[in-house]
C-alpha cells in the first residue's frame, strides 16, 4: 500500500516535472526554429544561445500586474484560465512513456501514472472539457474581440474533435482496447507494425483535426492577431495568460503524444536492432518530431479563412474518417474471421 | 466500502447540490457551469460504479459537447432575466412539489442502500473490460432499441435541417 503510494506519487512528480519543463524550453523551440527558417536567430541574449530565455519569460511573467477589467465577471474571469489548464495536464495521467518498470529509492514503479481500461476515451474527454477555459475566458472579459474569438475556437473545437474522435476509432479496431499501454504494446515489433501504414488517413485526419483543436497556425483562427486583436485571451495579462499559453502547449504536448502512441508505435524502436536505446528515448524522439511538425507548419501555411475550416472540417475529413472506419472494420472482421 | 460510501455521499451532495444551484442562479452562464460541475460528478458515481466507460462518455458527450453548444447560444443570444416565473401556478406548483418529494422519499426508504456490486450483466461474457460487456450487450440483447435510438436522432437531425433552411430554396 505504502510502496503503491510512493511509487505512483514519484511517477506524478516525474511526468509533470518533465512535462513542465518540455513546455517551457517549448516555447524557446518554438522561437528558435521560427528563427531559423525565417533566416534569423532568435533568442541570444539570456544565456548562451539564449538558453535561459524560459526563465527569463516565465520571472516577467510572473512579475507583472494582473490586469482585471473593470467590466469584467471577475470570478469567471479569474478561473477560466485555470479551467482550461488542469485538464491538458491531467490527460498526462494515461499516457505510457516507456515499457518497463524502473527503480528509484528501491521503489519500483511503472512509467506512466496509470493504465485506465478507457485511455483514449479519457484523454478525448479531458480534451473536450478545455474549451469552457476558452469559452468563458472570452466571454467574461466583455470584450468583442475576445467573445468572438470564444466563439470561433468554441465551434472549431467541437467541429475538429468528432474529426479527432473518429479517425481514433480505426486504430483501436486494430488494436482491440482502448488502453493506450495496450495499443503501443500490440504495434512492438519493427516499424512495420506501426498502424501508420494500415492507417494513413486516420493519421492525416488526426494531426490535422490535433492541430486545428489546440488552435495552432493554420487553425488559429480564435486568435487570429490580425482581425481580433490576440482573441480570447485579449484581456488577459501576466500570470493568468501564462496559464493559457501553458495550456496550449500542453495540448500540443497532448495531441503529439497520442500521435506517437496510435500510429509510430509510442515506445517501440522501429528496428528489432535498435533495442538497446531506452524506449523512453524513442518515444520523446518521435513526440519532439511532432512538436517540430507543429512550428514547421506554422512557418510555412497562411492561415485559412473561416468557412474555409469549417468546410474542411465537416464536408472534407468528417466523412474520409467515416469511410476509414467502415473500411477498417470490414476488413478486421474479414482478418478475424 | 466505507471509501466508497464517502465518496458516494460526496458525489451524492455535490450533484443534488450543483442541481440546485443550475436552477437558482439568475445568470444562464452561472447555471451552465452548475451542470457542467453536475455532469462531472455523475460521471464520479459511472466510475464509482465500475462504469468507466459510461462515465467516458458522460463527459465526452454531455459535458464536452452538449453543454458547449448550450453556452455557446446563452453567449451569443445574451439572454436577459424577465423577473420571476411564477405567479398565478404557485399554488399548484407546491401541490405538485409536495407530490414529487413524497414520491422520492418513498423511493428512498423503499431502495436498499449500498447493495452488493450487481454481477457482470451477461453472463455470456465473463472477465471483460466493461467497453467490451456494453459492446456485446448493446449489439445482441439491445440491437433493436439501439438502431431506434439511431433513428430517432436521424430524424431529430432531418427535421433541425428542415426547421433552419426550410424556407432556403435548393438548386
Amino acid at each position: 500500500m505504502l510502496n503503491d503510494l510512493a511509487s505512483a506519487v514519484i511517477v506524478i512528480v516525474a511526468v509533470l516535472f518533465v512535462l513542465l519543463t518540455t513546455i517551457a524550453y517549448l516555447t524557446y523551440l518554438e522561437r528558435k526554429i521560427l528563427g531559423f527558417m525565417q533566416d534569423r536567430l532568435g533568442p541570444m541574449e539570456v544565456g548562451p544561445w539564449g538558453l535561459l530565455q524560459p526563465l527569463a519569460d516565465g520571472i516577467k511573467l510572473v512579475s507583472k500586474e494582473d490586469i482585471i477589467p473593470t467590466e469584467a465577471n471577475v470570478a469567471i474571469f479569474k478561473i477560466a484560465p485555470i479551467i482550461s489548464l488542469v485538464p491538458a495536464i491531467i490527460s498526462f495521467a494515461v499516457i505510457p512513456f516507456g515499457k518497463d518498470s524502473f527503480h528509484f529509492m528501491g521503489i519500483t514503479t511503472h512509467p506512466y501514472i496509470t493504465d485506465i481500461n478507457i485511455g483514449i476515451l479519457y484523454v478525448l474527454a479531458l480534451s473536450s472539457i478545455g474549451a469552457y477555459g476558452i469559452l468563458l475566458g472570452g466571454w467574461a472579459s466583455n470584450n468583442k474581440y475576445s467573445l468572438l474569438g470564444a466563439l470561433r475556437s468554441a465551434a472549431q473545437v467541437i467541429s475538429y474533435e468528432l474529426n479527432a474522435g473518429m479517425s481514433v476509432i480505426g486504430v483501436l479496431l486494430l488494436a482491440g482496447s482502448l488502453s493506450l499501454v495496450r495499443v503501443e504494446a500490440a504495434q512492438s515489433g519493427g516499424f512495420w507494425h506501426w498502424y501508420i501504414f494500415p492507417q494513413i488517413v486516420a493519421f492525416v485526419i488526426y494531426l490535422i483535426s490535433g492541430i486545428a483543436e489546440t488552435n495552432r497556425t493554420p487553425f488559429d483562427l480564435p486568435e487570429a492577431e490580425s482581425e481580433l486583436v490576440a482573441g480570447f485571451f485579449t484581456e488577459y495579462s501576466g500570470m493568468r495568460f501564462s496559464l493559457y499559453y501553458l495550456a496550449e502547449y500542453g495540448n500540443m504536448v497532448m495531441v503529439s503524444c497520442i500521435a506517437t502512441i496510435l500510429f509510430l508505435g509510442g515506445w517501440n524502436s522501429p528496428l528489432p536492432f535498435l533495442d538497446f536505446v531506452p524506449p523512453f528515448l524513442w518515444f520523446m524522439l518521435k513526440v519532439y518530431f511532432f512538436l517540430f511538425f507543429f512550428f514547421w507548419i506554422r512557418a510555412t501555411l497562411p492561415r485559412l479563412r473561416y468557412d474555409q475550416l469549417m468546410r474542411l472540417g465537416w464536408k472534407i475529413m468528417l466523412p474520409l474518417s467515416f469511410a476509414n472506419v467502415i473500411v477498417t472494420a470490414i476488413v478486421v472482421y474479414m482478418i478475424r474471421r | 466500502m466505507t471509501m466508497q460510501m464517502a465518496m458516494f455521499g460526496y458525489f451524492g451532495a455535490a450533484i443534488v447540490i450543483s442541481a440546485l444551484f443550475v436552477v437558482y442562479f439568475r445568470n444562464p452562464i452561472y447555471s451552465a457551469m452548475s451542470l457542467l460541475t453536475m455532469f462531472m460528478h455523475i460521471a464520479g458515481l459511472y466510475v464509482l460504479l465500475e462504469a468507466e466507460f459510461l462515465a467516458g462518455v458522460q463527459l465526452l458527450v454531455y459535458a464536452g459537447a452538449i453543454l458547449v453548444l448550450y453556452l455557446f447560444v446563452v453567449m451569443l443570444l445574451n439572454v436577459q432575466g424577465r423577473g420571476r416565473f411564477l405567479q398565478k401556478q404557485t399554488p399548484a406548483v407546491f401541490a405538485l412539489g409536495i407530490l414529487a418529494a413524497i414520491e422520492v422519499a418513498a423511493l428512498i426508504f423503499h431502495t436498499r442502500f449500498y447493495p452488493e456490486l450487481p454481477a457482470i450483466p451477461h453472463p455470456g461474457v465473463p472477465n471483460l473490460g466493461n467497453t467490451e460487456t456494453i459492446g456485446m450487450v448493446l449489439y445482441t440483447q439491445y440491437l433493436f432499441p439501439f438502431e431506434i435510438a439511431s433513428l430517432v436522432l436521424l430524424i431529430a437531425l432531418v427535421g433541425a435541417i428542415v426547421l433552419a433552411k426550410g424556407k432556403l430554396k435548393f438548386r
